[in-house]
């Protein structure tokens, strides 16, 4: 398993709580249209993927997510 | 062609469906004539204020209108100009003074509004290589603040020392840092755990700015604040403050001891791309802010008023904001928007105005009757707005 490939899982694993409607991930899963969250469900579910990876997603870095693989290539840069 | 109002329409549509039901719009009324403090003339009917945020039951002191009064006479009706051009007014630096002596502080500087306040400190003070990191449930012009300037933003949780030792523990050590709190939160009415968190912010080695919008007057011995009442007043950089509330005029303003404040009326747009306040509203708020620094029976029966209809609707089944009284504020919590405005409605034509509050202002979606109390409601008030609640509650299927 490559370190990308690691990262989608744990990210996939802090997901699974907050995906209420039991939506399939891929990397192309939007979390505004797909898994239907608000600024609530996304602000708790930010906070537990900063505590994963003990790492800060600034306000600023969210508006740029929209993808579950664009959050992970964020955590990539951001543990690297 | 694109209708550019398409974007308003689900609320259109939301709005339509609740006034459907038959209930008038909360977001519509007016009062016809204002008595006191605490009564006002609404639809033609005597009515008890419970949603105002006079905490201090000022607007209508015979010193506070004397002065306002005499300012129009001495210096007219408005400044028509900037703060730093031809807008400050003999008032204006009073009013600077009187916000000096209340908070024993060593600079003040006085805005046009607390929005613009928090709107201008905020923005100028973090630059882009800069970092906010603030409360999630911050009032929606600490928001405003950062979007209108360019620092990173880090939100932790709720009240959360934890969450937000945390966070600065992950950001580079040198990094400029600015933490922003409330002392009350205005939804719920809940105060923050200054103590603990001034002290993490300033271990981590951050500046530290706190909203005292909503305790400013009541809370602390000598009003200052939640930041007073934790002791930790000398550690916090910025107050922001209003006169909109216990004050009882408009306005805003940032408190500091810091050597360079000076020089933020040169850079805070905020403060320069606007008109200064008139000359009347800074006279009504120097004379009202000198008189809340010897307010101490107002606050304690403010506190007693505060803690009595908490008790007492707690008592009569209502879900509140808070386990105990912790400020002028108290929310009940109501299980949807329709409850929520049939409730106002009851208690409205029942001779009560309370604030109906709703998303996004509310955190977790809620909708909250907030009822928001003055020194000036008397003890036979306190009751009658118990009976109101339990008679439009019992109406309405609520408890």
């Amino acid at each position: 398993m490559t370190d990308r490939t690691a990262t989608y899982y744990r990210i996939a694993t802090q997901i699974e709580p907050f995906n209420k409607k039991g939506v399939e991930l891929t990397e192309g899963t939007t979390f505004a249209s797909d898994l239907e969250w608000d600024s609530l469900t996304v602000m708790d579910f930010v906070a537990a993927i900063e505590d994963e990876f003990d790492i800060i997603i600034t306000m600023n870095m969210q508006a740029e997510i929209e993808t579950v693989g664009q959050l992970v290539a964020t955590v990539e840069k951001l543990t690297a | 062609m694109t209708d550019l109002f398409s974007k308003f329409d689900a609320l259109i549509g939301e709005r339509e469906a609740l006034l459907s039901h038959g209930v008038r719009d909360p977001y519509a009324l007016v009062m016809e004539s204002v008595k006191s403090p605490t009564v006002a003339m609404c639809n033609g009917k005597e009515t008890i204020l419970l949603g105002t945020y006079n905490y201090m039951g000022m607007t209508f002191d015979p010193d506070v209108l004397e002065a306002g009064k005499a300012a129009l006479d001495n210096f007219g009706s408005g400044t028509t100009g900037s703060r730093v051009l031809n807008g400050t007014y003999a008032g204006h630096r009073d009013c600077e003074e009187a916000l000096k002596e209340f908070y024993g502080m060593d600079h003040a500087m006085v805005f046009s509004t607390g929005y613009q306040a928090n709107l201008g400190i905020i923005s100028t003070m973090a630059g882009k290589e800069d970092y906010i990191i603030l409360d999630t449930d911050s009032h929606a012009s600490i928001y405003d603040g950062c979007a209108l300037g360019n620092a990173q933003i880090v939100a932790f949780r709720h009240n959360d020392v934890e969450a937000l030792e945390k966070r600065l523990k992950r950001l580079p050590p040198e990094a400029g840092k600015l933490v922003i709190l409330e002392g009350v939160y205005s939804m719920l009415g809940d105060i923050a755990p200054l103590k603990e968190m001034v002290a993490v912010s300033k271990a981590a080695g951050a500046m530290v700015l706190v909203d005292e919008a909503h305790s400013m007057g009541f809370i602390g011995e000598n009003g200052r604040g939640v930041a007073e009442a934790a002791g930790v007043l000398d550690d916090v950089d910025f107050i922001i403050g209003t006169f909109s509330k216990s004050v009882g005029t408009v306005g805003g303003f940032c408190v500091s001891n810091h050597p360079k404040f000076e020089v933020l009326r040169l850079v805070c747009r905020p403060y320069v791309f606007t008109a200064s306040l008139p000359p009347s509203v800074v006279a009504t708020a120097a004379t009202s802010i000198r008189k809340l620094m010897h307010a101490g029976n107002k606050r304690a029966h403010l506190w007693e008023n505060s803690k009595r209809l908490h008790q007492g609707l707690r008592d009569l089944g209502f879900s509140l904001g808070t386990p105990e009284a912790q400020s002028g504020i108290i929310a009940v919590i109501m299980t949807d928007m329709l409850k929520g405005a049939q409730m106002w409605q009851a208690l409205l034509e029942r001779g009560l105005y309370v604030n109906l509050a709703r998303p996004p202002a509310t955190p977790a979606g809620m909708t909250l009757l907030r009822c928001s109390l003055c020194a000036e409601h008397t003890a036979e008030q306190v009751t009658e707005i118990l009976g109101i609640f339990e008679a439009a509650g019992k109406d309405v299927g609520v408890i």
